[in-house]
């Protein structure tokens, strides 16, 4: 397992992650259709799974890599809500755009 | 442990109570349950044992978390049972919070990082869909929505943050990440994924209690979810999230101290200071309560800042005397906002109607504003002599000031309470039994407290 790391290092995955990181970030701030603001989300856990797996491989220490099981299991459950949450909305006022969710403001 | 098995059990029973008819004994079995998964906590009491390969920890500290938060509940109980009554779906209920509370218990007994994310999510999942249980009230879904995505995107950091301690320390155990950042530290060369792993973790954490500059979420959930469960959030869900923060930075990052404190220093007094200065020009009860929330959060960080002998017992008391002073209000909120209008003038004439239960409103105020003899006051003042100690005076200087502009606002709300009722204005609904109960045991434990507070705090020093 360690030959993967001889070829590429660990730092291209840290870098690699933390790309894939930000684009998340910069997706949740920036875009305003729900969906897409989800896959974002989904996209930042995905990419601590990678990091996760990397170091895993990299000290040679499985439970990394059972830490991305519960990410993936937790994750899924998380969006199932986030989804019926979203139908729910999508029920009352027909869109998902959440710059229509304004009615809490000071 | 005994007492988290209990609570998960209960979860599952009260989930199956609709599909095998005995919903009308819900109530009186979650009330049994909690109290003797509250007894089984408190018969723990100094065993301090590590189960399953070290997963959970349940010293002192967390089993007086563990009780405290089950005791929270099921003062918050007596309020709540229209919550259970009124539609179809209240087993769903009773269910949820069960869960959330059994998150809350993972989060303050965690001894490995995954546990603590587990626990995290059990506890946020249940609220996202609490938050949102008024389906056909827009200002819930937006709650439940706001609070989802703000909660996911916390979950995100927190998660690279642990990602990358795992990447310095080879291990989610706490105590291994600990002994790990002892050594490093010894050598004065702590790597920089454990710095950034502790920057992203603490940003993650934040979001999650609230503080300034990721506060802004907060106002919104907390005044568009249905009352009870904002009481919820701002009492058991807060003392959760506080208990697994100072663990975590207490049994971890304590030698790296001269790294975070700073940071978490400023971070603190800006949030007692916006959620204080916020909080006076609110016309809406529920969103003042909900800025004073982020105020107490800033005194509550300021435990984690300290970090010396006293803060745990410190963090400790100011939950207790903080949530019962919280719910004590939100009672008197639920109450008196029967038609959905949560304004502060509602208040009105409130004194003229009920004498003794706005006398015990003003004693519950005065301890969350902090005036002695009440329990707030003595909450104050050890965290602050704490943090005096670990000579961070400029802070407990900020912290007084803002202790000063909370009194004005809180004031607000017993002078509106004294004042006579317009002439237009509806008449208010009488206090239940319930909330009259509720109000009377929080007033009853807060002078309490404030009575004896060496007791509560002396529990984990």
């Amino acid at each position: 397992m360690n030959s993967i790391l001889q070829v590429i290092p660990l730092n291209y995955y840290v870098a690699l992650a933390a790309i894939l990181f930000s684009i998340g970030v910069m997706g949740v701030m920036f875009r305003r259709n729900a969906i897409i603001v989800f896959m974002c989300i989904e996209l930042m856990l995905n990419a601590v799974n990678m990091l996760l797996t990397a170091f895993s491989t990299y000290h040679g220490d499985a439970s990394g890599q059972v830490m991305v099981f519960f990410i993936m299991a937790v994750a899924a459950a998380e969006v199932a809500v986030g989804l019926a949450i979203l139908v729910m909305i999508y029920n009352n006022i027909r869109t998902v755009d959440i710059n229509e969710l304004n009615k809490l403001k000071w | 442990m005994k007492a988290l098995i209990v609570i998960a059990l209960l979860g599952v029973v009260t989930m199956m109570s609709e599909v095998f008819r005995f919903k009308k004994l819900l109530l009186p079995l979650v009330v049994v349950g909690l109290l003797a998964a509250c007894g089984l906590a408190i018969g723990d009491w100094n065993t301090a044992i590590r189960y399953y390969s070290d997963m959970v920890y349940f010293d002192n500290y967390s089993l007086a978390f563990t009780s405290l938060i089950i005791v929270l509940t099921l003062l918050w109980l007596i309020i709540s049972k229209g919550y259970f009554v009124s539609d179809s779906s209240r087993a769903e209920h009773a269910t949820l919070i069960l869960f959330t509370l059994c998150g809350g218990v993972i989060m303050t007994a965690y001894s490995d990082l995954s546990m603590f994310f587990v626990g995290l999510e059990i506890l946020s999942i249940s609220l996202y869909v609490l938050a949102s249980s008024n389906k056909h009230d827009l200002k819930s879904n937006e709650a439940g929505m706001k609070y989802f995505l703000m909660g996911s995107f916390a979950t995100g950091f927190l998660l690279f943050g642990m990602a990358l301690i795992y990447g310095a320390a080879a291990s989610f155990n706490l105590v291994k990440i600990a002994e790990y950042v002892q050594t490093t530290a010894a050598h004065g060369q702590t790597p920089m994924f454990v710095y950034t792993g502790v920057l992203l973790m603490m940003v993650g954490l934040m979001f999650k209690v609230s503080a300034a500059p990721f506060h802004f979420w907060a106002p919104d959930v907390y005044e568009g979810a249905p009352t009870l469960i904002t009481a919820f959030m701002a009492t058991v869900v807060k003392t959760a999230a506080f208990a697994a923060f100072y663990r975590l930075f207490s049994t971890c990052f304590g030698d790296i101290s001269g790294f975070w404190a700073q940071t978490l220093a400023v971070i603190s007094a800006v949030t007692m200071l916006t959620g204080n200065i916020l909080a006076v020009s609110q016309t809406s009860l529920k969103r003042m309560l909900a800025y004073s929330s982020i105020a107490h959060a800033g005194y509550m960080l300021m435990a984690i800042v300290a970090m010396n002998k006293i803060s745990g017992g410190a963090i400790f008391l100011y939950a207790t005397a903080y949530s019962l002073g919280s719910l004590g209000a939100f009672a008197c909120l639920h109450a008196i906002s029967k038609y959905g209008d949560e304004s502060i003038e509602n208040l009105k004439g409130f004194a003229a109607d009920n004498k003794i239960w706005a006398g015990l409103l003003g004693v519950i105020v005065l301890s969350l504003a902090g005036i002695p003899p009440v329990a707030g006051f003595f909450a104050k003042y050890y965290i602050f002599y704490g943090v005096f100690q670990s000579n961070f005076t400029w802070l407990v200087l900020v912290a007084i000031l803002s202790s000063l502009i909370g009194v004005y606002y809180y004031f607000r709300i017993i002078i509106t309470m004294v004042q006579p009722r317009s002439e237009k204005a509806t008449v208010l609904p009488a206090l239940t039994g319930a909330h009259k109960a509720l109000l009377l045991i929080s007033a009853l434990l807060a002078l309490g407290i404030g009575i004896y507070p060496a007791f509560l705090q002396g529990l984990l020093s």
